[in-house]
């Protein structure tokens, strides 16, 4: 973990988000610095998935700031940005991993046309060059390079999600956002899956928020964790320490109902 | 221009009535300040089908006046069922005079091809646009796409163009080729062949794009810059022909395939049928040993 920074990658305070009477997120903060993955967990309905679409500009909270350590502004506010600057990042800097493949790939056009998207969106003009970059990272997220002009719709689902993450990462983004990344995996294509996101997390000094009801996916990817239940942080710190020492009543049930293999 | 006699028809002047048309010029001065920008306008029910030019028709019922020369063409052609149907509502609900020649026309109603002869400054070339988006297929969503306009994000159109090269090892799209307009907005030329874009760059006559069914309408401005999209790489090309039109001989129009017989025959003629008839008329002839037709084959450009 890069810690020779003082200025945090992404500040969020105070964050509120309602729905109608009902409090999604409730006064919720942390903040993370680069190279470093945070995991929040917590039962379905907690709130997690609202909280990630707040911190990533996809929901306006109602109450709180998130702040994003901007390479122009410094740390700059994201929903005082302007648009274009914000769909700028959304792009760039920011990565977006879905649960379900089919939410984050283009279905009509081939894995190689997937993954380069986000580089011709950024001014790549070069097809030769576009394409040899494609390639490249399908095989740095372990997938055949031969396949390059199947169809998204050909491939497994684990597959298909590192696909979903090589068009992620090919503009070499600080910071990516995962809902549920490993969700509708088989156990196995899970593993590899995390192992492979452990390593590119490492390499590219990638931060990240993964969104998990799986612990197993904290203890493996992130140093720190959070627990939220019914909207509300209910602990947070060091994965180790959460997992092994619960203080909150939730988190041991929590940590108690893994089923051991 | 204020209300007419309706005369024997019972219409007001060009069928349209005058708030209508007001309604539209205002439309076309946005697009026209906008270049390449496409405006919501209340496209109106016209006595023709949806897909047969009814954004056309209306974009010409609003521009066109008493002393107006038409010329409408479908596919090059003037005497198609579309261009022959049109140019006789106008005639009838407007009483203008109308042309097949694209020198005499002041305002041209086209579908699918821009006339070879070079437009003139002055005149008007009005196209009918079925899909005004070029990143609909692609992008379903309108609010998305506008956005992407309005904030000049246009990756997605890459995408297309690069799923092209690499399904067919060129760039295949060789109609409704997208073009940037004013080196900002991105703009569907409607469904012309690749072969006309060139036209449409630093053109000194004012195009319109009439969309109904759409409800769009957008324009480019006389001498405004239009670039076909393309890889550095890959560069835009036109079409070519390996043989000459099968009448007038010319090499530098857009021929069509005109099957002769049920035995395989076939030749190569103009597209645009005034080009053809004014080289004839001028004394052009095909050579005498113009490859057999029948055996030559259209080349895509690659």
């Amino acid at each position: 973990m890069n810690t020779e920074t003082d200025t945090p990658l992404l500040r969020v305070s105070g964050l509120t988000k309602r729905f109608g009477a009902h409090s999604a997120c409730c006064d919720v903060g942390f903040e993370i610095f680069p190279g470093e993955v945070l995991c929040i967990v917590g039962e379905s309905g907690s709130g997690k998935t609202t909280l990630l679409k707040c911190i990533s500009a996809q929901l306006q909270p109602d109450h709180g700031s998130v702040e994003f350590d901007t390479r122009d502004q410094g740390l700059a506010d994201i929903y005082r940005l302007s648009e274009p600057m914000r769909r700028m990042l959304a792009r760039t800097d920011w990565g977006f991993v879905f649960q379900n493949p089919r939410d984050g790939l283009r279905a009509g056009v081939s894995a190689g046309a997937n993954v380069a998207e986000r580089l011709m969106a950024v001014g790549a003009r070069h097809y030769a060059n576009i394409r040899h970059e494609a390639s490249g990272w399908m095989q740095k997220v372990e997938l055949d390079a031969r396949r390059i002009d199947d169809l998204p719709d050909t491939f497994s689902g684990g597959m298909q999600q590192r696909l979903q993450i090589a068009r992620n990462l090919i503009t070499r983004p600080r910071l990516v956002f995962m809902d549920e990344p490993t969700a509708g995996l088989d156990v196995s294509v899970q593993a590899r899956l995390l192992d492979l996101l452990r390593g590119l997390a490492a390499d590219l000094g990638l931060a990240a928020v993964i969104v998990t009801h799986d612990l197993a996916v904290a203890r493996l990817l992130a140093q720190r964790m959070m627990v939220m239940r019914g909207g509300s942080v209910v602990e947070s710190g060091l994965t180790d320490q959460v997992l092994d020492d619960p203080q909150h009543p939730y988190t041991q049930l929590l940590v108690s109902s893994v089923i051991q293999a | 221009m204020k209300p007419d006699d309706p005369g024997p028809t019972g219409y007001n002047f060009a069928y349209l009535d005058e708030q209508t048309k007001r309604m539209i010029r205002r439309a076309l001065l946005k697009a026209v300040a906008i270049p390449g920008y496409q405006v919501p306008f209340g496209s109106r029910e016209m006595p023709l089908p949806f897909g047969w030019g009814t954004g056309g028709i209306q974009v010409t019922a609003a521009v066109i006046g008493k002393n107006d020369v038409l010329k409408v063409i479908d596919q090059g052609s003037d005497d198609t069922t579309n261009a022959v149907n049109i140019r006789r509502f106008f005639a009838r609900t407007a009483g203008i005079a109308t042309t097949e020649r694209t020198t005499d026309a002041t305002i041209i109603q086209t579908r699918h091809r821009i006339p070879e002869t070079p437009l003139a400054a002055g005149q008007i070339i009005v196209f009918q646009v079925p899909e005004p988006e070029p990143m609909r297929r692609l992008e379903a969503r309108e609010a998305e796409t506008r956005k992407m306009h309005a904030l000049e994000e246009y990756g997605l159109i890459r995408v297309k163009l690069y799923e092209d090269i690499t399904r067919h090892g060129h760039i295949a799209t060789t109609y409704d080729y997208p073009v940037m307009v004013n080196d900002r907005m991105l703009m569907a030329p409607s469904p012309i062949p690749k072969f006309d874009n060139p036209k449409l760059d630093r053109n000194p006559a004012l195009m319109l794009f009439g969309a109904g069914r759409e409800k769009r309408i957008y324009a480019v401005p006389p001498y405004t810059k239009v670039r076909s999209l393309d890889f550095d790489d890959h560069p835009f090309e036109i079409q070519k022909w390996n043989q000459c039109c099968a009448q007038c001989g010319a090499t530098d129009s857009f021929l069509d395939e005109v099957i002769t017989d049920d035995r395989g025959g076939r030749m190569f003629v103009c597209s645009d049928s005034d080009y053809c008839r004014q080289r004839l008329a001028a004394g052009q002839r095909a050579p005498a040993d113009q490859p057999d037709s029948a055996a030559a084959s259209v080349q895509a450009a690659t």
